[in-house]
């Protein structure tokens, strides 16, 4: 990111008074920037997830802009249908995103998600990443990450988890971006860039969830920002072919400048039960991330 | 009008194409297929000015069409069986949401085993996801029933999505002459799309959101309400058909040699022909018999067949599929419906026939009819429910 975009005001009146969110969630906080970048020209497809239920209960709402709730498995598939709906009336002034969770991505919904990517349909697709079935309870997603406790890992899961968006940049996508709801600017920037491009685009968001995580809620932004600072989570775009570092990722790649990775975990209780062979494996699940990450930089 | 050699698929995909749908979204299964690649043919060609979205699967097939016809589009999806099955979810997510679409089914029989021949269970499984639902006797009233559902969906009334079913390969593959219609008289007809919202941005709408029992049950219960106003929707539809294009079939069924028939069989679906050959022939060796031919199961056509049946000396309804550990779909919704009218029911038997698709012809029908006939005649009463074999 070469400068800082500034963040239009009306991006507090997109996520109104008396959503359904828990203290701390980095939903409200993704979506405004969503209602920075479009105001209340965006239809949101949202799956079965914790943003059914931030959004609000009817009669009432708390998104001033357009909602399609949709079953879990369909966000990318009902966007598809929309998109191509809107093309043939030739509506073309509202920005279609699919908003879904880890679990409406990277599990069940993967298959729908998967054919609209080879099919290159035009709308936005945001995976805000909260690393389990949080609606549901805290059940292990496959983005849930190695180590960590979960309602159906007691233990700590076993299994590394699932990068989607590598996953998209194999599947040809035109854009695949990766962001954080602790650096709302470079999401601003990635949502606009993505707007105007043709064709499918996917932007993960990553999105500490405290009620799941077992943090305290004052700590949402600090702990995503951490997950970029040690590392973890690694801000880029891929577009032409290339990825680009983002800004706060752009130092990071000299890993001297990361921080340890104890130091985003040892606030979260769902790591309390860690040991050095599941620390070990993260660490080199990060490594590996900055490997694949330097192979196809430009 | 023109006359056209065409299969059932095709009957269904040209009368898709003279509805002017916007988007086509379908996924592949014998035998659906012919439907749309007939479809991609149309749009492929120019043709058709629609998108074609060639999703994933079944489940994507229906969320897809779904998505469009909520941003205002005439959509339309077709599949069969295991589709049908796979897609089940938003089956039930369409009818619920209100939004207007039509999906042909074309019936199969679903696995295991694997079997691509015609019975109608898997249509059958559709009949508590409120969607409308006919089904077609043969090609015309394919091309009709088609053109009919995009109609009886779309009503105000109704803004329901409607289903049309026809039996695979019996109709899917075999062609008859069709009659096809201006295409100037059809727009006229059927007229630009209409549905109780538009998702598209113009102004902000939230649909799908939670929400509290009192008002889900009042949204639930109002798909039933649709569903009764139905009934004279496919009624009028019906009527304004024949007037435009002198086609009529009846509405909600039809009836053949009905007028003075003691007997009755009662199905739906292609082989309804077979049934009626075999009342001609039964006619002539002096057994008084009709055929009462159901065009559409939901709404179900109670008043219709109350009329028709209620003095009947012997119903027999012969159906291509069963709920296990009950009996046959139609035969209960019949003996339901029949109970809103009267207490008194006439002797109503109810036969299983042709599950898996096995051939069942005219000699079946009358060999089954005269069963029931001699076994009643002579002061015994046959079975209620019976497998009938054909050979
Ligand atoms: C077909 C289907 N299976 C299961 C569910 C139950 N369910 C609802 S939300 C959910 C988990 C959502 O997890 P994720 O996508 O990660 O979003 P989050 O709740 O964490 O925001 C599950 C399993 C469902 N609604 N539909
Ligand atoms: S469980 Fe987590 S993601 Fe879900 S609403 Fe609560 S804080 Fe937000």
């Amino acid at each position: 990111m070469s400068s800082i975009p500034i963040l239009p005001r009306h991006m507090r009146n997109t996520v109104l008074p008396g959503h359904a969110a828990c203290h701390g969630c980095p939903i409200p906080i993704g979506l405004k920037v969503v209602g920075a970048a479009f105001g209340d020209k965006v239809i949101l497809v949202v799956p079965a997830c914790c943003t059914s239920v931030v959004l609000g209960m009817h009669p009432g709402t708390a998104f001033n802009g357009s909602v399609v709730h949709v079953a879990f498995a369909s966000a990318a598939a009902v966007a598809s249908g929309i998109s191509a709906g809107l093309s043939k009336r030739g509506v073309r002034d509202v920005q279609v995103i699919a908003w879904a969770g880890d679990g409406g991505t990277a599990d069940i919904g993967m298959a729908s998600l998967s054919g609209a990517v080879e099919r290159n349909d035009d709308f936005i697709y945001v995976m805000y990443d909260n690393e389990a079935y949080m609606n549901t309870g805290i059940q292990r997603s496959s983005a849930t990450p190695a180590g960590a406790w979960t309602t159906t890992t007691p233990l700590g899961k076993k299994e590394p988890k699932k990068d989607v968006a590598k996953i998209l940049i194999a599947h040809g996508a035109p854009y695949v971006a990766t962001a954080s709801i602790a650096y709302p600017h470079d999401f601003y920037s990635k949502l606009k860039k993505a707007a105007g491009i043709r064709g499918f685009k996917f932007i993960y968001l990553h999105a500490p969830c405290p009620v799941g995580w077992r943090f305290d809620p004052s700590l949402t932004v600090n702990i995503a920002k951490l997950a970029v600072e040690t590392g973890m989570v690694i801000l880029y775009e891929y577009y032409d072919g290339g990825i680009r570092l983002s800004g706060p990722s752009r130092p990071l790649l000299d890993k001297s400048k990361r921080k340890p990775i104890a130091e985003y975990l040892k606030h979260q209780g769902r790591f309390r039960g860690i040991n050095e062979g599941e620390l070990r494996s993260l660490e080199s699940y990060v490594d590996s991330s900055w490997e694949w990450v330097k192979k196809f930089m430009q | 009008m023109v006359l056209k050699s065409l299969t059932g698929n095709h009957a269904v995909a040209l009368a898709v194409k003279m509805a002017r749908v916007n988007v086509v979204a379908a996924y592949p299964i014998t035998p659906q297929t012919t439907i749309v690649e007939k479809l991609a043919e149309y749009i492929d060609g120019g043709e058709l000015d629609a998108v074609m979205i060639r999703v994933e699967s079944e489940h994507s097939a229906l969320a897809a069409a779904y998505g469009s016809a909520l941003a205002g589009a005439r959509a339309f999806t077709a599949t069969s069986s295991h589709g049908l099955l796979y897609m089940y979810e938003w089956v039930n997510w369409v009818s619920r949401a209100r939004v207007p679409l039509v999906m042909a089914v074309v019936t199969r029989t679903m696995g295991p085993p694997w079997n691509i021949w015609t019975d109608h269970s898997d249509y059958y499984e559709q009949r508590d996801t409120g969607w409308i639902q006919g089904f077609a006797m043969d090609a015309q009233e394919a091309f009709d029933m088609t053109l009919q559902a995009f109609k009886i969906s779309e009503d105000p009334r109704v803004f329901l999505p409607a289903m049309v079913g026809l039996d695979a390969f019996i109709l899917s593959h075999t062609s008859m002459p069709v009659e096809v219609p201006e295409q100037e008289l059809v727009d006229e007809w059927l007229g630009a799309r209409t549905q109780g919202f538009v998702i598209d941005g113009s102004e902000a709408l939230i649909h799908g959101a939670l929400s509290p029992p009192e008002y889900t049950e009042g949204f639930i219960e109002d798909v039933g309400k649709a569903m009764e106003e139905a009934v004279e929707v496919v009624r009028e539809v019906d009527h304004s058909f024949g007037r435009t294009f002198g086609r009529s079939h009846g509405g909600l069924v039809e009836l053949y040699k009905c007028s003075d028939a003691k007997y009755h069989i009662v199905l739906m679906g292609a082989w309804a022909g077979d049934a009626m050959e075999a009342v001609d022939a039964l006619r002539e060796q002096g057994y008084s018999i009709g055929v009462v031919r159901v065009r559409y199961t939901r709404p179900f056509p109670g008043e219709e067949l109350y009329k028709a049946l209620s003095s009947s000396k012997g119903v027999i309804v012969v159906e291509r599929g069963v709920s296990f550990g009950s009996m046959g779909p139609v035969f209960l919704d019949l003996a339901g419906n029949m109970l809103k009218y009267s207490r008194k029911l006439p002797y109503m038997r109810n036969v299983i026939a042709g599950v898996g698709g096995v051939n069942v012809t005219y000699k079946d029908f009358e060999y089954i009819a005269k069963e029931t006939i001699n076994y009643l005649e002579s002061g015994e009463e046959p079975s209620v429910i019976a497998w009938y074999h054909a050979r």
